[in-house]
């Protein structure tokens, strides 16, 4: 199976002030998978995650996102990828059809396909009665979902998760991964962040920050073997435990 | 342009669905106006005055007669000694006392002159000065009527107009200084906030990862608030004309657009610090505390700038408020034309252009 790239970095970095966040990163990503970015709170994932949305502006190192440079092609980039942010961040005092219409129009979305596709969301999700509810009174979990939904309302290439899945009960939580497989399915590339080393184990490849660098990248199969590991959350244990910051 | 649309739309929905902000922001202003137009008014209506009159004859009574008749004055005390006028103003009971010679009239006959102290308590200097200005009004109209009767050979008569506000209506004065406040508090504390909350809530990241040029953003808050604003204006300039009896001398149509002007420099200094800070306190606290008292100070509302030292006055050329309080009073209250306040126009339209662009600029397209 030949493998093409989507996103590839060189030595990415990015310091604040004294501090490095983000130390000379190395990997690619393929079309098509579903990229695991996992790390310890602090480890550097949500700034790695910024540089590549375009979102952050790197301090040196190379990125190539969706075949755009992430210095001189930040816009072209943001056209093409969908975000979803770790805090929900959907406009809570507009209604669910607000909303989707707004960032359908912000993605250009033409009107017609927005309405059709509206439809076919808020069917997929149930979500029908609900569509003149304001936001801000939808249970957590529902939120996650519409805020998925939205992020994939142009149908982009490539999806930055970023621990979509933080405060969800079980139940929903595996919903929002069975939208994710279906999105993958369709092509999509999907980029993830997670906590939750269960959620880790259905990643085609993961890798895992510790201090700003990658310290392990492998299908989650492979990490296990490697560090001589039962599941994915020893594998987590064994590698975050190397972390200096931690150990002060 | 799509896109524009969209994002104009969802702003006009944020502030349409917040209704109580929407009833606190039309409602403040009216509220305002009517305090300032009618409880806080620096005018003297029904002034307690004290009467020290020995002679108690035919003249000093007429005068007396005529400072109690007038809406002004309510004469409330009578005294026998001079001493006494200390004791009145020190329990407040007058805020004037009037002293006429003893033998008034006798010393009018004869020698054609009769003198009259004012006693002013300047405890309130605004107030102590208008007092005793009307009072010497008072008896000088009377005196000129005596002077009509007998025909004297000389007289020098000194005779002050008070131009475009002769009843010195301190409306005049309020009104124009309360629209300036009330629009660029309003303004620039509604934009000011505005943005940072969307900071705060996260929905910021969102659209800084989205295609959204800063721009469109930016404008498209601005826009409600623009109408907001109008909204405002049009109510306070019918307030103002109808209940509080301001003339409209000038154009009503420069004086709308000069509003609309000034509300827009309003909207990009609220922009500008929106920009610039992370939290929605912040903001507020910058845009209420940092510019109500330049405001208030270097607008010639309160305190005359002429009179200020010079420092001060070289600060007060970047008060925006300064020029717009003085477009006010010249396009309302005097009636001129843009050929007496192009200058004024000119300053607001290049602080608006410089605090647009700064706001674009500075709106970090990348968070860090």
């Amino acid at each position: 199976m030949s493998k093409k790239t989507i996103i590839t970095t060189q030595n990415l970095t990015r310091t604040f002030g004294a501090f490095t966040a983000v130390d000379a990163i190395s990997f690619e990503v393929y079309e098509g998978e579903i990229f695991g970015f996992l790390g310890a709170n602090g480890a550097g994932k949500t700034t790695a995650m910024k540089m590549l949305s375009g979102l952050l502006s790197p301090s040196s190192g190379e990125a190539t996102v969706v075949g755009c440079d992430v210095y001189k092609q930040a816009e072209a980039i943001k056209r093409q990828i969908g975000y979803m942010s770790q805090r929900f961040s959907l406009y809570e005092d507009l209604t669910v059809d607000e909303n989707i219409q707004l960032f359908g129009s912000i993605y250009g979305v033409k009107k017609k396909e927005l309405a059709d596709k509206t439809e076919i969301l808020l069917d997929q999700l149930e979500f029908k009665d609900q569509r003149k509810t304001l936001v801000g009174a939808l249970p957590l979990g529902w939120k996650q979902k519409l805020s998925f939904s939205v992020a994939m309302i142009h149908e982009p290439r490539l999806v930055f998760l970023d621990e979509p899945t933080g405060g969800v009960d079980p139940i929903t939580r595996r919903q929002f991964w069975e939208m994710i497989y279906a999105a993958s399915a369709k092509g999509a590339t999907i980029f993830v962040t997670t906590h939750y080393m269960d959620e880790a184990e259905y990643c085609n490849r993961v890798s895992i920050m510790v201090d700003g660098k990658i310290a392990a990248l492998d299908t989650p199969k492979n990490l296990k073997k490697q560090f001589n590991a039962s599941d994915m959350n020893d594998v987590f244990l064994k590698l975050a435990s190397t972390s200096k910051i931690r150990a002060i | 342009m799509k896109t524009f649309l969209a994002f104009v739309t969802k702003e006009f929905r944020h502030v349409m669905r917040d209704r109580r902000s929407l009833i606190v922001i039309i409602g403040m202003p009216i509220v305002m106006l009517l305090l300032y137009g009618f409880a806080l008014s620096n005018e003297v209506k029904n002034s307690r005055i004290a009467i020290l009159d020995p002679s108690k004859d035919e003249v000093t009574l007429a005068l007396v007669q005529r400072l109690d008749a007038s809406r002004y004055f309510d004469v409330t005390e009578y005294i026998d000694r001079p001493e006494q006028a200390d004791e009145m103003f020190r329990q407040g009971k007058v805020r004037a006392v009037v002293v006429f010679q003893s033998g008034f009239q006798q010393s009018l006959l004869h020698t054609n002159s009769a003198a009259v102290q004012i006693l002013a308590d300047a405890s309130d200097t605004n107030t102590g000065n208008t007092v005793s200005f009307y009072i010497s009004s008072v008896i000088r109209d009377y005196q000129n009527e005596l002077l009509a009767q007998q025909k004297l050979p000389y007289r020098i008569q000194v005779e002050a107009q008070l131009a475009y506000n002769p009843q010195l209506k301190s409306a005049f004065n309020f009104v124009p200084g309360v629209m300036v406040l009330i629009l660029i508090l309003l303004c620039s504390m509604l934009t000011a906030v505005a943005i940072v909350r969307e900071k705060e809530t996260g929905t910021m990241e969102l659209i800084l990862v989205s295609p959204v040029r800063p721009w469109m953003m930016i404008v498209a808050k601005a826009l409600p608030f623009l109408l907001i604003g109008l909204v405002n204006i049009g109510v306070i300039l019918v307030m103002a004309y109808t209940i509080l009896g301001l003339p409209m001398r000038g154009n009503q149509f420069l004086l709308v657009a000069e509003c609309g002007l000034f509300v827009l420099l309003a909207l990009s200094l609220g922009l500008f610090i929106s920009t610039r800070t992370d939290s929605q306190q912040t903001a507020l606290f910058i845009s209420l505390v940092g510019l109500m008292l330049p405001s208030l100070v270097f607008s010639g509302f309160m305190f005359p700038l002429e009179n200020m030292p010079k420092p001060l006055q070289v600060i007060s050329n970047i008060v925006p408020t300064k020029y717009f309080f003085s477009i006010l009073k010249s396009v309302m209250i005097k009636g001129l034309g843009i050929q007496y306040v192009w200058k004024e126009t000119l300053v607001m339209a290049g602080m608006t252009l410089f605090l647009m662009s700064m706001a674009i600029r500075s709106f970090n397209i990348r968070l860090s």
